[in-house]
């Protein structure tokens, strides 16, 4: 290991920061990006931090260059990084889509803050949990971690890697305002107790014969100046990675590029639960809404309401085996969220018990008094 | 029995990808065809070779080349190549691509690149419209042409690629038309071996589209046009190198700019090895 990665110890460290260590942790050696407040920390602490690992650091002219350089970034065997927030991710939409279907690893940390359009920069939201999923067009899955702590921040940006790697995907780690901007414990634990996946490249001469294989969910990729000579395309291609009008081809390959994330669905998904034994309301909760629920909880408890959490700590792909099981015992769902109702439409899919939202405007952390004043009134 | 022949060149080309998709009278076959000599003249490795373009026509150039080849989102090259280069600066990086992608909806990242210095050969193929989307106009369509989108003439000024591509530092700015092969062929090979950021201009037909549109009924009408109104001035006042069509200014060529200055890749190294001795 490098000896100018972040030393094993306790710290006090913000959100923002501790993602930029955890990155080189994971080897990342390549990150584009712009700025935009409230990620720009990211990207001023690699700057300094990334060339003293032998990374390259790049600011780019806009987000769309951010995202389509890590896309190149990582076809010549980086790997590579940008973070954001709502407009950056935006501009960013259309080249997560070409890093899905071209299955080059990436990783991409959103920090959402308050919306549409400019909103609220510098103020908490939680609106780009759609977007995550569906912003990019046509048909694919989504990967997205939702850290809400500093040191899950530390340890789901590692994470990312290793799924990004492991799947040849995008991954998102989808956080906000409050956790990159937060300052709170962290413990780096020694470097051999990562796990930390590096990158299958497919030596040359190539035994596999074609770029692609729709066949199986993991292909060793192929990178530039190897010797294959193969061309890597964002039209519908087939195998050969040569353009296809072919409705048949775009079956083939769509389908590969959904069920690689589908079949792994259950090794891929993660989350917490809190209090849920014994629950008989339970609230689905993500990111810092999660902390202002746990308080909640606490208080609905004292009060006689069996209340308890799960939080997903992958929105995408949702929990929904968790979320279905749990909902054979409980009679109710709220959803707390800094936004008018996002992830609570994808909830209701794998439930057939009623689910309540609960809005918050984007602006400030959520007030668990307000959590408690919408399950009393609705559970009891 | 005759054992079937392979054109030397073969090696170059995905020879089971031909027929192209290019109409009848395009330069762009023009334009592979001094890629591929020029690659074939050089001593870089092929292997070395990456082609990388956006989407439209000219893009789909780099399916037909024998190298590593990355058909990426329409205007997105630059960024994406820039990417491919800072990992890995033994690749030759060229970026072949049209003048709606690279200076419409990618101008963006031209003028970034260049003025950057970064290591890559951009050659934008410039037929002054949309081709494959069926002859639009764009920031190149000479002002008063007619396209699909300009039915009653084009009012825009247009963008004039070697002058903006000279002022913002740009080490190598070429310009040439398709009928000038052996000048562009040896313009690539001269590009591929500069440092820094190379910009290569190569105008071409567009019989369906702007051609039909401006008077020029067939590929070779336009290459005529070329023929009579072309004049090489390697020290030409580039604010005098617009191009109209009305045949009464001269259709300016050459190597305008061939300079040294500290490229990307260079400085960037040097940035690394620096943030890496510090105690």
């Amino acid at each position: 290991m490098n000896k100018k990665l972040i030393k094993p110890g306790n710290y006090f460290m913000n959100g923002n920061f501790a993602c930029a260590e955890a990155a080189l942790i994971a080897g990342m050696n390549f990150y584009a990006g712009y700025p935009i407040t409230p990620s720009s920390e990211i990207m001023e602490r690699l700057s300094y931090r990334l060339p003293q690992v032998g990374g390259h650091f790049i600011e780019m002219e806009d987000e769309i260059a951010s995202m389509a350089a890590i896309v190149g970034a990582s076809n010549a065997g980086a790997k590579a990084m940008t973070a954001t927030s709502g407009p950056g991710f935006s501009l960013m939409q259309e080249n997560i889509g070409l890093a899905v279907i071209t299955e080059t690893p990436v990783v991409i940390v959103d920090e959402m803050r308050g919306g549409p359009s400019t909103g609220l920069p510098t103020r908490v939201g939680q609106g780009d949990v759609m977007q995550a999923m569906w912003g990019t067009h046509g048909d694919h899955e989504a990967i997205a971690y939702a850290p809400s702590s500093v040191q899950e921040m530390f340890d789901l940006t590692i994470k990312a890697f290793n799924t990004a790697e492991k799947y040849r995907n995008p991954v998102i780690v989808l956080t906000d305002q409050v956790i990159g901007h937060m300052s709170e414990r962290l413990l780096v634990k020694n470097y051999e107790e990562y796990e930390v996946i590096e990158r299958e490249i497919r030596k040359f001469p190539d035994p596999i014969g074609k770029v692609h294989d729709f066949s199986i969910d993991y292909v060793p990729m192929v990178i530039a100046g190897k010797g294959f000579h193969y061309n890597i395309d964002s039209l519908t291609h087939d195998e050969m990675g040569y353009p296809s009008n072919d409705p048949k081809i775009e079956e083939m390959m769509v389908r590969h590029l959904v069920e690689k994330i589908r079949k792994n669905e259950d090794n891929i998904v993660e989350y917490k639960e809190y209090l849920t034994d014994d629950a008989e309301v339970l609230i689905i909760a993500y990111g810092i809404t999660a902390r202002s629920s746990i308080e909640a909880i606490r208080k609905l408890r004292e009060k006689g309401i069996r209340a308890g959490m799960l939080r997903p700590i992958t929105l995408w792909p949702i929990p929904k085996r968790k979320i279905e099981r749990l909902s054979e015992k409980i009679h109710i769902i709220f959803v707390p969220e800094i936004n008018f109702g996002q992830y609570s439409h994808a909830i209701r899919e794998h439930t057939k018990v009623p689910v309540k939202e609960i809005h918050f405007p984007p602006g400030a952390v959520p007030d668990p008094k307000i959590i408690i004043r919408n399950i009393e009134g609705d559970a009891t | 029995m005759i054992e079937e022949a392979i054109h030397p060149k073969d090696i170059y080309l995905r020879s089971d990808r031909f027929p192209h998709i290019w109409c009848p009278g395009c330069g762009l076959g023009i334009v592979l065809k001094s890629y591929v000599d020029a690659i074939s003249k050089l001593d870089i490795p092929l292997d070395h070779h990456v082609l990388v373009s956006g989407i439209g026509c000219t893009a789909r150039l780099p399916g037909y080349a024998n190298v590593d080849s990355y058909h990426t989102t329409h205007g997105r090259a630059i960024p994406f190549a820039t990417g491919l280069k800072i990992v890995n600066p033994e690749l030759q990086v060229t970026v072949i691509s049209g003048d709606g992608d690279l200076f419409n909806i990618g101008g963006n990242h031209i003028i970034h690149a260049a003025r950057r210095n970064m290591d890559i050969l951009v050659v934008c193929v410039n037929n002054f419209n949309y081709g494959m989307t069926g002859g639009q106009h764009g920031a190149t369509t000479p002002e008063g042409a007619r396209t699909s989108t300009t039915p009653y003439g084009n009012i825009e000024h247009s963008f004039n690629l070697p002058y903006i591509m000279a002022s913002l530092g740009a080490s190598y700015v070429a310009r040439w038309t398709s009928l000038h092969v052996r000048q562009l062929t040896k313009s690539i090979m001269k590009a591929m071996k500069m440092k820094g950021f190379s910009f290569i201009e190569v105008i071409s037909p567009c019989p369906p589209n702007f051609g039909k549109y401006n008077k020029f009924n067939d590929g070779l009408s336009q290459m005529e046009f070329f023929y009579e109104n072309s004049v090489l001035d390697n020290n030409a006042d580039l604010s005098e190198a617009y191009i109209d069509f009305s045949g009464k200014r001269p259709l300016i060529v050459g190597e305008f700019v061939q300079r040294i200055r500290p490229s990307y890749i260079e400085l960037e190294r040097d940035l690394i090895k620096r943030a890496m001795e510090e105690p």
